[in-house]
């Protein structure tokens, strides 16, 4: 068995030796009127990235306005200043500049990418899209009838109705309850008066978050910054979002739909980003429902009984009510034999059946895999933000290997013990269940 | 993009991958993963078994890409046995006499490193991302499946349930789905890539551990395979390596892909698809299309900048015509990808706004594709989008993913290094007359497949009575994943 390689034993022994550190050297850069960015050069390729966010997101939407956040961000690259939409979208292409804007719950996201020799351009064509977006009616109609025909397609579609609907179940008062796309409804009701004053709330430059990567020094940097994010008003709108815990009932609800294959998404609250137990946190959902082929509920559900061909879970950070949750996908006769054993492998873990190997794998796994996430210049760029968004310093990327690293296999018990309730497991069913 | 745009590029929904892990599973749009700028510089090598090496340099990070891509794929499948590449790309992961079931995954994993695999029309490849010094480890667990595959029947007999799963998620599932396999299969008359890479799933739940080994035997061999890496490394480390690993591989027989071949197209079709989960129709055509290796291959680079000028973003004629001017529908475009060992498509595709019939969209993308055959397309409009797919493809350095996969596709449909090396000379000579003599080549009146998604009539009562007591109408949901907030995305772990 062994005679070929002897593989099986000297490669698990193997990995356990040093990773090379992801080479991550930020550089924070101040501009003239104050704006801070996080810089990454790098010289081996011709191009610039740059993310941005702005806090909150969709969560500034008003009651029965929801999508208005989403729509408002769709249409920053639909005209601005002197070019109307067609001259936009021109000016972008001329520029090979790539442009995206998404809204989320917490935060909205945006991404510039760019080719190197056009920078100077694309900065100042970026300050034209976030001050004077134009808002014109041509692009507000047709960008409304693209998110309406959009929904018309999720709204039918059963992970979409999955997620949505047990969302709503796990925040039933609270914004975050709310959806971030609209409903063709609401989409209707939306006016340019309501843009244009989101627009005034949402974009300041104390809500900003910039991570640029590319060939560009500091100094040369500095005043670009300026040209695209110098001209935001100082401050955003101040908005109270309240502290939620999410209800979870440890029910399962089921929605009829006529379809093969029942999607479910499971769940409950989670701790905080900010938790001291995060690291052991992470660590734990390795084990259990993490991204590789090896964690427990991808062998239970998937190896073993060929229940899925997709079962994960993950942590889910909201600001303000945090996530514990997952997906499984199984035929409708057999689901209910998939949510039995995702019980039970909540309730196993809970108990703190869990070994020291698997700990052990779990951290060379999670430090080792860390380099991997900067391996081009639209990774390293969204990391720059999102490490800023959690709260984290610029020494974030050499640290947090030590973070992972220092996880015990008493933390990984206390915060399973701490984090997992079996009893509190909600799930949401869409589909033709049996024996639910 | 809409989605079918995706859908129809055969690129793009054939290529299935053995697990569904969010964080590793997107590649970029294969016309994107086309651009080459000869900027790549890559080396190759050919070891003495015939296994074909490309290295591909990329400091950017002490990482590697290590991808082996054989050349063969769901087209190269005995008839009857349907989805059988896709499957035996599964059962690869289900060990070896060395290794067995779930070590391999196992060992990636605890070398900090991410796998996974996909299966096309034309080829299968595995691939694992790990930092440079593990380059070894997994490069010796590849070489051991490319030959010493021993698959337990227990966990054949589950794979198989995990396949089906797989189908369902897919495609039955999805109403779009369906309707793109059936026109697929509609579009092909006689070559094989009128079957789905998935499978048909009469013919799946049939699929055997001999059939799969009868595949293995026939196709998996060091001379029917390219082995790519990318990323921190030269051919001088790669090439001691593959020596000692692949090299020790002797080369087999492999047969010729000859596969069916499309008499002449005289008749268009229709495929029209209702679902009761149907609420927002759809209008695509297809048109049957040469690739970079069959057919009229001089028409290939033409056809890529045509289909930018119909329809390849917000500036495009379809887009600015149909969504913009005239209101119809709510996107609109056009695609076409040479990379296929056989036949390629191009596809024009609309998505009616609210009450507009499909009738006045189809009529309506019609009249600019007449328009434009009539009068053809301008210098300036040409030259335009010559700089867009060019400076495009300036950013296929940034990642190791675009490299790998260019490289790997290429040589897997009929392709070589200096092709891919070649892309963006090749994209900046294409003349206006050789843009028009290519739509008139592909455009015609004969051989297009029309597909077309509806509702049913009766949707919205069917809605509500399929509703369960107590739950709430499907139309007050409460909101879908914001983009920041999906796994992976918001938290840097």
């Amino acid at each position: 068995m062994r005679r070929l390689f002897g593989l099986a034993a000297i490669m698990l022994i193997a990995a356990a030796v040093a990773q090379p550190a992801a080479a991550i050297d930020v550089k924070v850069v101040k501009s003239p009127k104050g704006i801070t960015a996080w810089l990454v050069v790098d010289r081996t390729a011709p191009v610039l990235h740059t993310a941005f966010a702005f806090r909150p997101g969709a969560l500034r939407d008003p009651a029965g306005k929801e999508g208005l956040t989403n729509l408002m961000t769709t249409l920053l690259d639909e005209g601005a200043g002197d070019y109307d939409s067609l001259a936009f979208q021109r000016r972008m292409e001329e520029l090979a500049l790539t442009w995206s804007m998404n809204a989320g719950r917490d935060t909205i996201h945006g991404s510039v990418r760019t080719l190197t020799r056009y920078q100077g351009e694309v900065f100042k064509l970026v300050g034209l899209a976030l001050t004077k977006p134009r808002f014109d009616a041509e692009p507000v109609e047709r960008a409304r009838a693209q998110l309406q025909a959009y929904l018309r397609r999720e709204m039918t579609d059963p992970n979409t109705i999955a997620y949505r609907t047990w969302l709503k179940a796990m925040y039933p008062e609270h914004p975050y309850g709310r959806t971030v796309d609209g409903t063709p409804e609401t989409i209707a009701k939306l006016t340019r008066d309501d843009l244009v004053a989101l627009h005034r709330a949402a974009f300041g430059r104390d809500n900003l978050i910039v991570g640029v990567v590319g060939n560009i020094s500091p100094e040369e940097l500095a005043p670009l910054l300026d040209d695209a994010f110098g001209g935001l008003p100082e401050k955003s709108a101040p908005i109270e979002i309240g502290e939620v815990t999410p209800h979870a009932t440890g029910e399962v609800s089921v929605r009829r739909m006529s379809i093969p294959q029942s999607v479910v998404m499971f769940g409950h609250g989670a701790l905080k980003r900010e938790d001291k137990d995060y690291y052991a946190a992470i660590v734990m959902n390795h084990i259990l429902g993490g991204g590789t082929f090896s964690s427990r509920l991808y062998t239970e559900v998937r190896e073993k009984r060929g229940l899925a061909y997709s079962v994960y879970s993950y942590l889910n950070p909201f600001e303000k009510g945090p996530l514990y949750m997952g997906q499984v996908s199984t035929e409708n006769g057999r689901v209910k034999e998939s949510i039995d054993i995702i019980r039970s492998e909540w309730k196993r873990m809970a108990a703190g059946e869990v070994t020291t190997e698997e700990v052990g794998s779990a951290k060379t796994y999670l430090t080792g895999s860390w380099a991997l996430r900067f391996a081009s210049s639209s990774d390293i760029s969204r990391m720059l933000v999102n490490t800023q968004v959690d709260g984290n310093g610029p020494d974030y990327f050499t640290k947090r290997n030590d973070y992972i690293s220092a996880v015990t296999l008493a933390d990984v018990k206390r915060v399973a013990a701490r984090l997992l309730h079996a009893d509190k497991l909600t799930f949401f069913v869409v589909g033709n269940p049996m024996g639910l | 993009m809409s989605p079918l745009a995706r859908l129809c590029a055969r690129a793009g929904l054939a290529l299935l991958a053995v697990a569904a892990i969010p964080v590793i599973a997107a590649w970029p749009r294969p016309a994107a993963a086309e651009a080459g700028k000869g900027v790549f510089q890559p080396e190759t090598f050919t070891l003495a078994n015939g296994l074909q090496v490309v290295v591909v340099t990329n400091r950017r990070a002490p990482v590697v890409l290590h991808m082996m891509w054989y050349k063969a794929g769901a087209a190269d499948e005995p008839p009857g046995k349907s989805g059988i590449a896709h499957f035996l790309e599964h059962l690869m992961f289900k060990g070896t006499k060395a290794l067995p079931s779930g070590m391999f995954s196992k060992i990636v994993a605890n070398n900090g490193g991410q796998e996974n695999a996909l299966t096309s029309s034309d080829y299968t490849a595995y691939y694992q991302s790990v930092a440079r010094d593990r380059l070894e480890t997994v490069m010796k667990i590849e070489a051991d499946r490319m030959v010493n595959l021993d698959l337990p029947e227990k966990e054949v007999e589950s794979e198989r349930k995990v396949i089906l799963e797989e189908r369902r998620m897919r495609t039955e599932n999805s109403p779009r789905s369906i309707l793109w396999e059936q026109a697929n299969a509609a579009l092909y008359l006689n070559h094989p890539y009128r079957i789905p890479t998935i499978g048909w799933e009469h013919e799946m739940k049939l699929l055997s551990k001999a059939d799969a080994m009868a595949f293995y035997r026939t196709w998996y061999a060091p001379n029917n395979a390219v082995l790519v890496v990318a990323g921190d490394v030269t051919a001088a480390d790669v090439r001691p390596l593959a020596e000692k690993y692949y090299g020790a591989i002797p080369r087999r027989a492999v047969p010729v892909r000859a596969r069916p071949l499309e008499p002449p197209q005289r008749a268009v079709r229709r495929v029209t698809y209702r679902d009761a989960r149907v609420d927002q129709p759809n209008w695509s055509r297809l048109f049957i299309a040469p690739s970079y290796h069959r057919g009229e291959t001089q028409h290939a680079y033409a056809l890529q900048v045509l289909a930018e000028i119909l329809g390849g973003g917000a500036t495009s004629r379809l887009y600015q015509e149909i969504v913009v001017k005239q209101k119809l529908a709510a996107s609109a475009g056009a695609g076409y990808s040479g990379s296929a060992f056989d036949y390629s498509n191009f596809y024009v595709y609309a998505s009616p706004r609210t009450g507009v019939e499909l009738d006045r969209v189809e009529k309506a993308v019609e009249a600019a594709i007449a328009e434009l055959l009539a009068k053809g397309v301008t210098a300036e409009e040409l030259a335009h989008a010559k700089q867009v797919l060019i400076d495009r493809a300036a950013f296929s350095h940034d990642n190791l993913r675009t490299g790998a996969m260019s490289f790997g596709v290429a040589l897997a449909t009929g392709r070589t290094v200096a092709d891919v090396e070649a892309w963006p000379d090749r994209i900046g000579k294409v003349t206006v007359e050789e843009v028009n003599a290519a739509a008139r080549h592909v455009l015609k009146d004969t051989g297009s497949v029309t597909a077309i998604l509806l509702g049913t009539e009766k949707k919205s009562t069917l809605r509500k009575a399929q509703l369960a007591p107590g739950s709430e109408p499907a139309d007050v949901p409460a909101g879908p994943d914001g983009p920041g907030e999906s796994p992976g995305a918001n938290e840097p772990n």
